[in-house]
């Protein structure tokens, strides 16, 4: 099915030809559209902004640039193409065909997945709502309004699932995920690192590298989903999300460019003078790293958790690239190691392989986003800075399982409370470590101009230059 | 003797449960006092279970959580009278409670999980006899999602108040997640209790998820909502608001409550007026309550020095304890045999004081303690036989024993020459209701006036064999020559039977007609639910019970029966 985008809603599922969903979504529309004027981007309603539009599903040539003020941003309901023929591939319902409906007895986790989910996209472009406001370039802008109304998109996505699949209750929990703001303390968003405000530009790039990458997994996983309808929703999220994530690792990378052209020009590796001379030293870097790499990975979820293994039991959501495992997609006597603080030290002891799924997917998630951090010490090498990045353990700083109680520093130990509270600020970006970061931010938005703390990027959007005038200001 | 929780054949002894515990010793609860309130925060320790095997994340509870919020009732109606309300709320971040531990009922026997039931339904119903009794009320305050045992728990409370985050939600979601009942009251109290629209009710036990914000309001599930921020504070308003109805004195100091001093023999265990004979080859308790060694106290300030040492507390406390020990530790005992020893006399002058000072809060308290457990025996699945043998004193309060008991034999011998008596008095006739909230006299002969009227007539007359049994008090009143052979028989007879058909047999003689809230709960809900849980559909390999946590999916027998 072709992208109607003459529609009021541009979609690919046909939904003039449903009219009950149809006038559900159009009355959805308009309080999307207040809740974006209330809690979108600050500042931004009359910007002309240089972004890419979904005009179509196919992997070549799926989006369209030109400019657009965000909210006429065509914001629509794309899903990958049916697969006439594919099937369930694990749990108990292997080999059945994929559900095109919602399964009565799934209805409930079902429903609480695509919630879950959906509760996050607005809680992002909550978070950054703030950050146009001391943009480091309009490039950098640009990416993130792009990022911004991509995950207004991914709402309408999950949206789209709960209006045509869940009935009144869906209903009114799309009207929800609109209601909740992120960090409000009496409507808080669901998922707790989904209520920390964004404060900088550094804490972007790693929420959009990190946080997103989090955000890639899951739907990965529930791309793998029995229910189709979420399968081929989050299949073509992925293709948005990607963007997303190259933001943050070409972010990060640029800053920690900048940090070392600085430091070689003037032949430094002491932080207070790298400092002094207005860009991000390596170790807040690092710092920065660690909170982001912690608080996401707890993101998955408790290490032993009934939930993962009904949600997998039931064929609701997957592993990461299931269809790849060799093994029976069914995990009954199978187990998996996780880790456990017992006799004093941490252990790893073998769970049942079902149970331990949030840990699969955190191991699977820790590997990717450890190719990136290679890559940014690549940067650090080239330019001679004897400095490596590291991930933290998995077991550092975590607030969730059974490591919530222990501390545990980056390298894996097990130290006292004492310890921990001695060495946190030098684990963890501390208050005055956000201070610094938040003195060096000021608004840039003449094209071709970046700020001093970081580099420009080698190459423009869709091939244009990297002093392109990505926003104009109306 | 087999664990009851994890095993029906014995294997080895295990540790025997505890009931008594003190707030220095509590794993699980947090127990504070600000004038009329005092808050009871559960925060559950997840390695702290009463018996190996899981954990209970997630402020889910055991047997051992239940002891905890039972001893610190206790001290709050003994220890705190200028406690007017109880807020209960959790210590843990956007969760109330999620109810009793399902990996521990997987586990645990059928034996076990009906005890466990047992004692939480009674501490649920405590926490509604006094606030129907002694002016303490009881204020859920629902800071984060309350599934199942948590929502029940609340269900007890007077007012339930819920956190109103978008996201927390009051549920019973046993029937669709676990296949078994929300049995600890939930059902009962939605409906009897909360007047919850059946349909609705029907709606909101089949889904998982279960119901927040508004709807819950207009459900009747809830009595508010707050917001996060205004949460404490409306919590707090209402606290003050229940407590200001209330007539618990704000100034009064407390009776401190020691710890029961149990002393185990090899044939049973003792306290200073109870003791318990275990006939092991017979498998028959002897249960004998004794009365005070004089009249005791006769002014309200004595009786307040003498404190939880004042006989009617002191016994009641060491029977609660036993028959909470029976119960649990001894499972195979199935015939309790109830007698009394000493002086009816000193009993009925402890009881007049009861009577003359019965709107003094500690008295109050001291007898809502008695009915509260004589109430355990209405429930208890044992058989019960009452021996009013020579030297016994089933007089006023202890006659209440007997009439708890299936059976009353009364040795048939002239008082002059030393033959046993009954006597009735004032306090059988409504101080001290049976569960189903009636008197036992009143029971007993199905509320026929002519019959209470003549019992009433009898009271303060030693009443032996003849008067007595023309009263219709007693079963049976074997002479002197026949006791020995027609007791020996009645007992041995009687530990033959099914111990099942017996139990079933009992519920439903000692509960007559007319149901109340409690029986409801003890009578329909329970035995559904203990149904339930020997069904295959629950607790076979492939059960939802069994299975639950672990991914596999429940398989059922369809068949409707």
């Amino acid at each position: 099915m072709n992208i109607s985008t003459g529609d009021k809603i541009p979609n690919n599922v046909d939904l003039a030809g449903d009219k009950v969903l149809q006038r559900a979504l159009e009355q959805w529309q308009p309080e999307f559209l207040n809740w974006w004027a209330d809690m979108g981007p600050e500042g931004s309603r009359t910007n002309d902004v240089y972004l890419r539009t979904a005009v179509s599903v196919e992997p070549s040539g799926w989006a369209h640039f030109d400019y657009v003020k965000m909210p006429d941003y065509r914001w629509g309901i794309f899903l990958t193409p049916i697969d006439g023929g594919r099937k369930v591939n694990f749990g108990d319902h292997k080999g059945e065909a994929a559900w095109q409906d919602v399964p009565g007895e799934h209805r409930a986790n079902l429903r609480r997945i695509i919630v879950t989910q959906g509760d996050t996209e607005p809680a992002s472009v909550e978070q950054q709502r703030h950050l146009g406001l001391t943009c480091p370039s309009l490039y950098d802008l640009r990416n993130l309004f792009q990022v911004n109304v991509e995950e207004g998109r991914h709402l309408w996505a999950m949206v789209y699932l709960l209006h045509r699949y869940f009935g009144r209750d869906g209903r009114e929990e799309a009207e929800a995920l609109l209601q909740r703001r992120s960090g409000d303390p009496d409507n808080p968003r669901i998922l707790g690192a989904f209520n920390e405000r964004t404060p900088d530009w550094l804490a972007f790039f790693m929420f959009t590298y990190f946080t997103d990458r989090d955000g890639k997994f899951q739907l990965c996983a529930l791309a793998e989903s029995g229910f189709d309808p979420l399968a081929r929703t989050t299949r073509f999220m992925l293709t948005e999300e990607a963007h997303h994530m190259f933001v943050g690792e070409s972010g990060v990378g640029r800053v920690i460019q900048r940090t070392c052209e600085v430091m070689a020009q003037h032949k430094t590796d002491d932080p207070a003078r790298v400092r002094a001379l207005g860009v991000i030293d390596l170790p807040t870097i690092q710092r920065y790293l660690n909170f982001h790499f912690s608080v996401t990975i707890d993101l998955f979820g408790a290490d032993v958790s009934s939930n993962a293994a009904t949600f997998y039991s039931s064929g609701l959501k997957g592993r990461f690239e299931e269809t790849r495992h060799g093994d029976d997609h069914l995990l009954r006597d199978a187990t998996y190691p996780v880790l456990q603080v017992l006799d004093g030290h941490l252990q790893v002891v073998q769970a049942p392989a079902l149970n331990a799924l949030n840990e699969k997917l955190r191991d699977d998630y820790i590997k990717d986003s450890i190719a990136g951090v290679s890559r940014w010490n690549r940067i650090i090498q080239k330019a001679g800075i004897a400095f490596e990045l590291t991930v933290p353990h998995k077991a550092f700083n975590r607030k969730i399982g059974p490591l919530a109680g222990v501390k545990i520093a980056p390298d894996g130990r097990l130290v006292s409370q004492e310890e921990w509270a001695a060495r946190e600020s030098g684990w963890l970006a501390s208050e005055s470590d956000r201070e610094f970061v938040a003195s060096l931010m000021g608004r840039i938005a003449t094209p071709g101009a970046y700020a001093n703390w970081i580099a420009p990027p080698a190459v423009g959007i869709n091939k244009q230059p990297v002093n392109f005038d990505y926003v104009r200001f109306g | 003797m087999a664990d009851p929780m994890t095993a029906e054949p014995a294997t080895e002894t295990p540790v025997p449960v505890d009931f008594e515990t003190h707030p220095s010793r509590y794993r699980h609860w947090r127990l504070s006092f600000a004038g009329r309130v005092a808050t009871l925060t559960m925060d559950i320790d997840e390695a702290a279970g009463i018996r190996p095997g899981y954990r209970l994340k997630l402020n889910s509870y055991d047997l051992g959580v239940d002891i905890e919020l039972h001893d610190a009732l206790q001290r709050i109606r003994f220890e705190h009278p200028e406690v007017a309300t109880v807020v209960l709320t959790s210590g843990k971040d956007r969760i109330f409670c999620s109810g009793a531990n399902i990996f521990m009922l997987g586990l645990s026997s059928h034996a076990w999980k009906v005890n466990f039931c047992k004692f939480t339904n009674e501490t649920r119903n405590g926490i509604e006899d006094s606030s129907a009794h002694s002016g303490l009320k009881f204020l859920a305050a629902c800071n984060g999602t309350t599934a199942g045992g948590g929502y029940e728990l609340a269900l007890a409370c007077d007012e339930i108040v819920l956190i109103d985050d978008r996201s927390s939600a009051v549920s019973l979601p046993e029937v669709p997640l676990l296949g078994v009942l929300p049995g600890t009251g939930g059902l009962t109290r939605l409906t009897d209790k909360r007047r919850v629209r059946r349909d609705l009710a029907d709606i909101f036990c089949t889904t998982v998820e279960g119901v927040r914000g508004q709807r819950a309001r207009d459900w009747r599930l809830i009595d508010a909502l707050a917001k996060p921020q205004a949460f404490a504070g409306y919590v707090e308003q209402r606290a003050l608001a229940l407590a200001a109805a209330s007539d618990r004195p704000a100034g009064a100091n407390g009776v401190p409550l020691p710890p029961l001093v149990r002393k185990a023999r090899t044939d049973g265990f003792g306290y200073a007026h109870v003791d318990v004979k275990l006939d092991a080859g017979r498998r028959i308790v002897e249960l004998t309550v004794a009365a005070p060694e004089d009249p005791g106290p006769a002014s309200i300030d004595d009786i307040l020095k003498a404190g939880a040492n004042w006989w009617p507390l002191k016994m009641a406390r060491e029977l609660d304890d036993a028959i909470l020990n029976l119960r649990t530790n001894h499972l195979d005992f199935g015939l309790w045999v109830l007698k009394t020893r000493g002086d009816a006399g000193h009993v009925l002058a402890a009881e007049r004081q009861m009577l003359a000072h019965r709107g003094h809060w500690f008295v109050r308290e001291c007898l809502g303690q008695l009915r509260r457990t004589l109430a355990r025996l209405d429930v208890s699945s044992r058989s019960m036989f009452a021996l009013v043998e020579p030297g016994s004193c089933f007089a006023g309060m202890l006659l209440e024993i007997a009439l708890a008991a299936d059976r009353i034999y009364l040795l048939n011998q002239p008082p002059g020459e030393g033959g046993p008596v009954l006597t009735l008095s004032e306090v059988n006739f409504g101080l001290l209701p049976a569960v189903h909230g009636r008197s036992r006299i009143d029971a007993r002969f199905y509320g026929d006036e002519p019959q209470i009227a003549a019992a009433r007539a009898a009271i303060g007359s030693p009443l032996g064999a003849e008067s007595a049994g023309a009263l219709g008090l007693v079963t049976a009143a074997p002479d002197v020559l026949d006791w020995p052979d027609e007791i020996r028989m009645a007992l041995e007879e009687r530990v033959s039977l099914s111990p099942d058909a017996l139990t079933g047999l009992e519920a439903n003689l000692r509960f007559g007609p007319g149901e109340n809230l409690d029986t409801r709960i003890f009578g329909r809900l329970s035995a559904w639910q203990n149904w339930i849980f020997i069904r295959p559909n629950a607790v076979g390999e492939s059960g939802a019970l069994k299975v639950f946590g672990t991914g596999r999916k429940a398989k059922f027998n369809r068949d409707r029966i």
